[in-house]
């Protein structure tokens, strides 16, 4: 029973941070990107599926929710609820400008052997030294940090709410994320802990995969400035994603570290 | 400074002279639609750049509404509201009014005054932008050169939001 409980504690983190090798795929789906009203309000969908964007899988768990809002400021989600198989949220826009609404993750996985047997925990790095027996056999420590985000802009679009962190992966604008049209070209740079992250390979697939045959994902590799360009080959909702395999570890228990970014994003009509 | 104060003098006999005028007629076709709204509709004068140099018209539903006078859809004119809508303060001054109703309706503009006496010479384009409620958008462009010698008249025709699009320059 023991290993059962280890085992719950593994799915309820796995659920926030959807990073295994065959992770389905974790979004966040604003109503709106770009709003013009005078009081503006956006709802958003937050899921974990192989489908984009429809919610068939497992919800995505908000406990890590963080909203930017154009001043730097933070803002508190309202109307929250997690369902079968989605979360959902309101976010009233009270300030013009642009928001970044983002599911932040970070923590440690550890594989070691206990009685000859294979044994596993993922958490966070304050419960490493509790969960973890020192001097464990084998044992092997990832550092993981993940970002799933999207942008919305109210009015006029600014970057404030766009400054990276440092830590884990972050897409920087160079073409603003709420300023993308069908046919033109868009560059952004990716960081990995706030410097340039080159060789990164970029997948972007569009929306409505269930009304048709393939993924129709577009690809990219981020050059030496960690730079990258995607010509929108047509309006609608695009998921991308990004990860990195055995990394240099920035944490003193982790030997190699994963990082992952996820990011939804709305390309309109011309 | 100096120089405009010279060519005032000038500027006021050519009005009184010969008024150039810009005219453009945009017309809002009837559309047979079980539930029909009148569309917003934007017209501007855009640079080579697609920046833009003027805005001449914005007719959205000015009805107060919770949601705020309409300007929650204003967004739906995709292009206008990238180039110019989002950076405005609504109303815009001379600009923007009510909706229309299906016809032809004319803006006329005098070459001696603002946006027309302040365009620099070169090449640029009248766009007219409609996005109605339940319905479609359509974008019409009609280029042309500033300032034209002679009377020139242009005209472009919408598919479906928009009808003819007419600009008479007269110089």
């Amino acid at each position: 029973m023991k290993l059962s409980s280890k085992t719950w504690i593994f799915a309820a983190v796995a659920l926030a941070l959807p990073l295994s090798a065959q992770a389905h795929k974790a979004w966040l789906l604003p109503s709106d990107t770009v709003l013009s009203a005078k009081d503006p309000w956006i709802t958003v969908d937050a899921a974990v599926s192989n489908d984009l964007f429809y919610f068939n899988h497992v919800p995505l768990r908000l406990d890590t929710l963080a909203i930017t809002a154009p001043d730097g400021s933070t803002v508190q989600p309202e109307n929250s609820a997690t369902g079968k198989y989605r979360s959902t949220f309101d976010v009233h826009l009270t300030q013009p400008g642009t928001y970044r609404i983002a599911v932040v993750n970070a923590g440690l996985i550890a594989s070691w052997e206990e009685d000859g047997k294979p044994k596993r925990w993922r958490g966070k790095v304050e419960d490493f030294a509790k969960d973890v027996p020192k001097g464990a056999k084998n044992l092997k420590v990832s550092q993981s940090a993940g970002r799933i985000e999207t942008f919305v802009t109210a009015g006029q679009p600014n970057d404030t709410a766009l400054k990276p962190t440092g830590v884990g992966i972050e897409l920087v604008p160079v073409t603003h994320p709420n300023d993308l049209f069908a046919g033109e070209l868009a560059t952004f740079r990716l960081l990995l802990d706030g410097k340039p992250a080159p060789g990164l390979e970029i997948e972007i697939i569009p929306d409505g995969i269930r009304y048709r045959d393939k993924q129709n994902e577009l690809a990219a590799t981020t050059d030496k400035d960690g730079a990258f360009s995607v010509t929108w080959p047509a309006a609608g909702r695009y998921w991308m994603e990004t990860v990195l395999q055995g990394g240099k570890a920035s944490l003193p228990q982790a030997q190699e570290r994963r990082a992952s970014y996820v990011a939804t994003f709305e390309v309109l009509p011309q | 400074m100096r120089s405009r104060v010279l060519s005032l003098p000038l500027l006021l006999l050519a009005g009184v002279a010969a008024a150039g005028s810009i005219d453009v007629t945009v017309e809002i076709p009837r559309i047979d639609a079980s539930e029909y709204h009148r569309p917003y509709v934007a017209v501007w004068i855009e640079k080579p750049d697609q920046s833009v140099a003027a805005n001449l018209a914005v007719w959205y539903m000015q009805k107060d509404t919770s949601e705020g006078a309409g300007t929650k859809w204003l967004a739906d004119l995709r292009q206008w509201w990238r180039r110019s809508g989002r950076d405005q303060s609504m109303p815009i001054d001379g600009v923007s009014g009510a909706t229309r109703p299906v016809g032809r309706h004319q803006l006329r503009f005098d070459t001696a005054k603002a946006p027309f006496a302040d365009l620099q010479p070169g090449r640029y384009g009248l766009v007219v932008e409609a996005a109605r409620e339940v319905g479609g958008r359509e974008l019409v462009r009609i280029p042309f050169e500033w300032p034209a010698s002679a009377s020139v008249h242009l005209e472009a025709k919408g598919s479906h939001e928009l009808g003819a699009i007419q600009l008479d320059l007269n110089p």
